[in-house]
Order: C-alpha cells, then sequence, then structure tokens
C-alpha cells in the first residue's frame, strides 16, 4: 500500500513534476527530489520562516505544507526571484545593506519581502516588521534586513 | 512521520466516508498544528484526509441580518483582507491578524483553531463570547453545538469518528454592539497567549444590556466566565472592574514555563478590563 504520489505543479514558472512520498513536506521536496536548495530549513516547525516558498499568491512555510499539495499549484521559490542573470532589487539591496551574516535566513527574508513588495509597493516600516514576524534571523539583528527592503522599496518604484 | 496515506475529497461526502472508514484520519486543514504534532509524534493517522478542496469548508459569506459563516478551512489572511467581514467583524479580523505571522496566516485557519481545541487557542474565546456554533457533519448526519462545548480536554474536541466541522455561524451582532479578544504574550507577535480575554458587549442607553467573557490558557479548555451580573449595570469604571473581578475568579489558572497562576489569574482581570472597556467604547460608536 506505501505508494508514492505523482506530483505536477508549476514551480518557478516551469511545470515540474516529482514522486514523493505523502509524509515528505513540500521543503523536502523541493531541496531533497527537485534539488532546489535555496530553499532553507531552519526549525521545521513554522517558527523561523527560513523555508519561506510562494504558493498560489501566497507566502507560506514549505515545512508545514506536504508536497502532496503542491499538486496544480503555482509555487515560486528564491531560485525564481532574480530577472534572469539580474539580480532582484532585493536581492541587491540585501547586498548592498549587508542585510545577512550567515545567510541560512535570507532567501526566505527575500521571498516573503517580495510578497509585500508586489501587493503593497509603499509599506511603512511597522507593516515591513510585522509582514516580517514569521522569519528569524540570528545575526543581523533585522535592520539591517528592515532598510534593504526600504530600499528595494523605493527602487522597485523608480 | 510515520508512512500516512493522503486523499483530498471534493465532497463533504466523500470526505465522511474516508473519515469514517479510517478512525485514526485525521483532517487537514492549514496543517500549522496538525503537521507539527505528527512530526513530533504526537498523533499517527494512518490516512490524511485534505479537506481543502470541499467548496462548504471555504465558504466565507456575510448575510445582513442572518450573521457569518465561516467554512471551517478558510485560511486567516482571507478573513482580514475580507472587507466586508472585517467591517461586520473586526474583532475575527483582528485575532485572525495574530494567529502565527503572515505564512502562518496564508494556511492556518479559526476551523483548525477550534479542532485543535489548544487552552491557548487566541480564536476561541472570541467565538465564544461572540455566541458562534459550530456546524458538524457526520455518518448520522448534521448536528450543531454552541463552541463553548466543542473542546472536552487540551487538543480534544467532540467529534466522534467520521466526523468534520463544516463551519462555525457567528450570529448577526446587534445595534450597539462589539466584541474584542487581548491576550498578553512576552513579544509582540508570534507566541503563545500566556492568557487571553475574550469579550462581546451589548450596550442599551448607557447601560450593559449584556455581556459575554471567556479566557484563554487559564484552565484545561477555553474557559467561559458567568457576566450575567453585568447585565443592567452603567457602563463605569466601577463595571468594568467588577468584570476583571469575576474572570480573575473563574480563571483556574496552573504555573508552567509561560507565568505562575498568581500573574495569569491577574492578567486575566487586567486583560478583561482593557476588552471590556475597548468593547464598550467601540460598541457606542457602532450602530
Ligand atoms: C509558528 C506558529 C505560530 C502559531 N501562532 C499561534 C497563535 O498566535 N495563536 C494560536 O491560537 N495558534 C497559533 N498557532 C497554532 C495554529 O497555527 C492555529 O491553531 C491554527 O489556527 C490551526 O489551524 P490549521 O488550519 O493550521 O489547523 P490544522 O493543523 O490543519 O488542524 C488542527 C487540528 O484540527 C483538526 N481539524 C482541522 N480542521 C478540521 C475540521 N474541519 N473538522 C475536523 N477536524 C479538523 C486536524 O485534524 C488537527 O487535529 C501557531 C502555529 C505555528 C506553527
Ligand atoms: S524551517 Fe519552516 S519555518 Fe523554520
Ligand atoms: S543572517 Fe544568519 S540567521 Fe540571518
Amino acid at each position: 500500500m506505501e505508494r508514492k504520489a505523482h506530483v505536477q505543479t508549476t514551480i518557478n514558472g516551469e511545470p515540474a513534476e516529482f514522486l514523493c512520498e505523502p509524509r515528505q513536506s513540500l521543503l523536502e521536496c523541493l531541496r531533497d527530489i527537485l534539488n532546489l536548495t535555496g530553499t532553507k530549513e531552519g526549525c521545521n516547525d513554522g517558527n523561523c520562516g527560513a523555508c519561506t516558498v510562494m504558493m498560489d499568491g501566497r507566502i507560506v512555510t514549505s515545512c508545514l505544507v506536504l508536497g502532496v499539495e503542491a499538486q496544480g499549484s503555482q509555487i515560486t521559490t528564491i531560485e525564481g526571484i532574480a530577472r534572469g542573470n539580474e539580480l532582484h532589487p532585493l536581492q541587491k539591496a540585501f547586498l548592498e545593506e549587508a542585510a545577512l551574516q550567515c545567510g541560512i535566513c535570507t532567501p526566505g527574508f527575500i521571498v516573503a519581502a517580495k510578497a509585500l513588495l508586489d501587493q503593497e509597493p509603499h509599506p511603512t516600516e511597522d507593516r515591513i516588521r510585522w509582514w516580517l514576524a514569521n522569519n528569524l534571523c540570528r545575526c543581523t539583528g533585522y535592520d539591517k534586513i528592515v532598510k534593504a527592503v526600504q530600499k528595494a522599496a523605493a527602487e522597485v518604484n523608480l | 512521520m510515520k508512512w500516512f496515506d493522503y486523499q483530498a475529497p471534493r465532497t463533504l461526502g466523500e470526505a465522511v466516508e474516508a473519515m469514517t472508514l479510517h478512525p485514526t484520519a485525521r483532517a487537514l486543514a492549514g496543517g500549522t498544528d496538525l503537521l507539527v504534532q505528527m512530526r513530533a509524534g504526537r498523533r499517527t493517522p494512518d490516512l490524511i484526509v485534505d479537506i481543502k478542496k470541499i467548496p462548504e469548508l471555504n465558504q466565507l459569506h456575510y448575510e445582513p441580518g442572518m450573521g457569518l459563516t465561516l467554512g471551517a478551512a478558510v485560511p486567516c489572511y482571507r478573513i482580514y483582507n475580507d472587507t466586508t467581514v472585517s467591517r461586520a467583524y473586526p474583532s475575527l479580523a483582528e485575532v485572525a491578524n495574530i494567529i502565527g505571522g503572515t505564512q502562518i496566516q496564508g494556511r492556518a485557519s479559526i476551523g483548525g483553531n477550534l479542532c485543535n481545541a489548544a487552552p491557548s487557542a487566541d480564536a476561541i474565546p472570541l467565538l465564544i463570547a461572540l455566541g458562534a456554533t459550530c456546524r458538524i457533519l457526520g455518518p448520522g448526519g448534521e448536528r450543531t453545538l454552541p463552541v463553548d462545548q466543542f473542546c472536552v480536554a487540551p487538543g480534544q474536541n467532540v467529534l466522534a469518528t467520521g466526523e468534520l466541522l463544516v463551519s462555525i455561524q457567528i450570529p448577526q451582532s446587534p445595534a450597539s454592539s462589539a466584541a474584542r479578544y487581548l491576550r498578553f504574550i512576552p513579544r509582540n507577535e508570534m507566541d503563545i497567549a500566556v492568557a487571553g480575554a475574550g469579550v462581546y458587549v451589548v450596550m442599551e442607553n448607557g447601560h450593559i444590556q449584556s455581556a459575554k467573557i471567556a479566557l484563554s490558557s487559564v484552565a484545561p479548555t477555553p474557559l467561559p466566565v458567568d457576566a450575567s451580573t453585568l447585565a443592567g449595570q452603567p457602563a463605569d469604571e466601577a463595571t468594568v472592574h467588577k468584570a476583571g473581578e469575576l474572570a480573575a475568579a473563574a480563571a483556574k489558572p496552573i504555573t508552567d514555563m509561560r507565568g505562575t497562576a498568581d500573574y495569569r489569574r491577574h492578567l486575566c482581570a487586567v486583560l478583561t478590563r482593557r476588552a471590556l472597556a475597548s468593547a464598550i467604547a467601540a460598541a457606542k460608536e457602532s450602530k
């Protein structure tokens, strides 16, 4: 009875399919089956946001989504954020503002921040902090991350 | 995680049938409680029934005069993004906005919060205060139950094998009424309530016509407080103070790493006073 499931989905705009066990999280499927290792695992229980991906227009923690739930959905990971060879303004701003040290939280922060800027081009600092409350960073102290998002917001709107 | 099978039925009938055939099956809404518990080995279902593809569980419908039908699987973000619903039930939109963070709110449902039956669940005291009822469907048919009778022990609800929570019905709030849920957490967001208080008040000529109070994190299940003595009282400081005392007296808190029993009892009084004062002010504004 222990049969793998066949999942057909769209990842970063491209059709993708994979075989997984129903108990495998979307995070495991991305990293271990599809080799999309940009998405990180921190806590594996929904608290740290390192595994954040976009699923059908909402950001979710992919450690709390089953791979089989991705059937028929649209997923964007950190690998789908750059515009071709050109870094996304958020990625540039994170580099320029030194908004990362070890970097494990960075893909989650960038995917989450992009979702915010896509729907609200002019968020206040409070709004940015509230939106990113589901993302933890043990290195930067957050201020540089918030500054990077503000800088990218200014740039996205040029 | 232990092996399990996965089904995503498209109708209520199929879901109830699957849940009836597999007594250890669990329904999957947002998974923000369930998947954490399964990974920790606290729940070991042999079948996961994903209920998010069933139309009735995705309903979010406000009918003026009738109230709100909140499908059990509707994720939090849909509630606060819906301007009609957040205008009619601002306290519900507010609670949907404090459960976890943005990512959690993209998945977590109020139905899941209720079914998970945690003593600390933030939505349940508010649902009790609002007089909400549960629409339940099982192999034996449909039944309805007030939310305050739904949780029976920490992590346990009244649902029998094969039964599903279909929706939560929140009655129409009369004119001059308002509700509010406040919790205390050591951070600004993303934490489990040390204590919380949900309050609902209906006003009449500067007096409280009726009030309801329910508490989180101070008993094995979310705790309704008998607030009937507040009816007919003037909406002044003395009455607000009395409400706080009622809540503190009803609380049955324990001491754990989040706080001592005394501290929690004190919090019940403070949070109830603040929630009631704020609800009274909002009720005076509301038409
Ligand atoms: C990082 C993080 C932060 C959190 N913060 C908060 C917080 O601030 N406040 C708070 O109260 N909670 C919080 N939670 C807990 C959780 O997010 C909430 O309880 C949420 O509302 C659960 O909803 P869900 O849709 O994810 O439920 P699920 O996990 O899908 O289900 C929960 C339980 O209910 C059962 N179930 C679900 N739907 C039905 C149904 N229709 N019929 C029968 N059974 C059903 C499931 O089988 C399961 O046992 C947090 C969780 C995480 C991971
Ligand atoms: S790994 Fe998913 S939230 Fe931490
Ligand atoms: S840069 Fe190390 S955790 Fe954020």
